[in-house]
């Protein structure tokens, strides 16, 4: 089972579509920050500060996006016994917390000229923090754990723990008062964001998934060669 | 024009501050795990330099390590 998580595999092709990922990258941002900061128009309400949408709302998407995949993995490594997914989840995870603290800061940022304040308790905004400290304690575990069953252990009971956090952040919205506003795109039912900015958050999104990729190809590569390392300190 | 751009009616700050910190971020991101990717391909390098010619073919003859050669040259052309 799992034949298409061969690591040789795997490794020929991230080693070898970094550079196009990365090309790529840089081509999509430069649409998209064209498109965020110039093109799309501003909201009849919040005027040019909506624009902060444009890195706020995909860098939530991606940290979320990212926690749960590697949640997936996390399970996957128990029930599957297989420990080639701790290779995929530790590669991961840098990007998804640096997307988290960008969501933070950039909704921070976001908060002032919208609520008067940098910074409030709300359910949204602390869930979002909470998952920043799970995603933190995840790649403090892999630093300072010697043992590399131990680390494969409690790194992956750490992102199953905070897997709680996940509905809770995505429902937080709908079920407590907060600050926050509500989801304005949905996937059941019709979307309330005009494409005009609808399409450069799409592009936006598409940015944040390369460099996603972008960094989980050279943290992957990285952890391969290092394993490597070791197998010729062993020869 | 580049005043209003600037400026977006006193929203240029935020709105500025928030993509110069993405931006920032992910150029560092990308900078730290380019550095750690460029070490262990030096340390791969130099280890594999000090192998006997028995163990060199050995280590040739792995797809992965293969890779790992291959794309330690692509790095230094």
């Amino acid at each position: 089972m799992f034949n298409f998580f061969d690591l040789g595999k795997i490794f020929e092709i991230s080693s070898r579509s970094t550079k196009y990922v990365f090309f790529l990258f840089i081509i999509v941002l430069i649409i998209g920050l064209t498109e965020a900061l110039f093109l799309s128009p501003e909201d009849y309400k919040q005027s040019h500060s909506v624009r902060i949408m444009y890195v706020h709302v995909p860098a939530a998407w991606m940290a979320l996006g990212i926690f749960s995949m590697i949640t997936f993995l996390s399970v996957g490594t128990f029930i599957f016994k297989n420990k080639n997914f701790f290779l995929i989840s530790k590669s991961l995870a840098p990007s998804g917390f640096i997307f988290n603290i960008i969501a933070l800061i950039t909704g921070s940022i976001w908060g002032k000229p919208t609520w008067g304040t940098w910074w409030a308790w709300d359910a949204r905004i602390t869930s979002m923090l909470i998952l920043a400290l799970f995603y933190f304690m995840y790649l403090l575990s892999w630093r300072i754990i010697e043992n590399k069953n131990n680390a494969i252990k409690i790194s992956s009971l750490i992102i199953i723990v905070g897997a709680i956090n996940v509905p809770i952040i995505k429902f937080s919205v709908n079920w407590w008062n907060t600050l926050h506003q509500g989801p304005s795109l949905k996937i059941m039912s019709d979307t309330t964001i005009h494409s005009s900015m609808l399409i450069p958050l799409g592009i936006m999104t598409a940015a944040f998934a390369l460099f996603s990729l972008l960094i989980f190809l050279m943290k992957f590569n990285t952890e391969m060669i290092r394993i490597k390392n070791k197998g010729l300190d062993r020869l | 024009m580049i005043n209003e751009i600037i400026s977006m009616n006193g929203y240029g700050p935020y709105v500025w501050s928030a993509f110069i910190f993405t931006l920032v971020s992910f150029a560092s991101l990308y900078l730290v795990t380019k550095l750690q990717l460029l070490k262990e391909q030096k340390k791969y390098i130099v280890k594999f330099g000090s192998l006997s010619k028995a163990k060199t073919a050995v280590v040739r003859e792995q797809k992965i390590n293969k890779e790992i050669l291959l794309n330690s040259v692509i790095t230094k052309i």
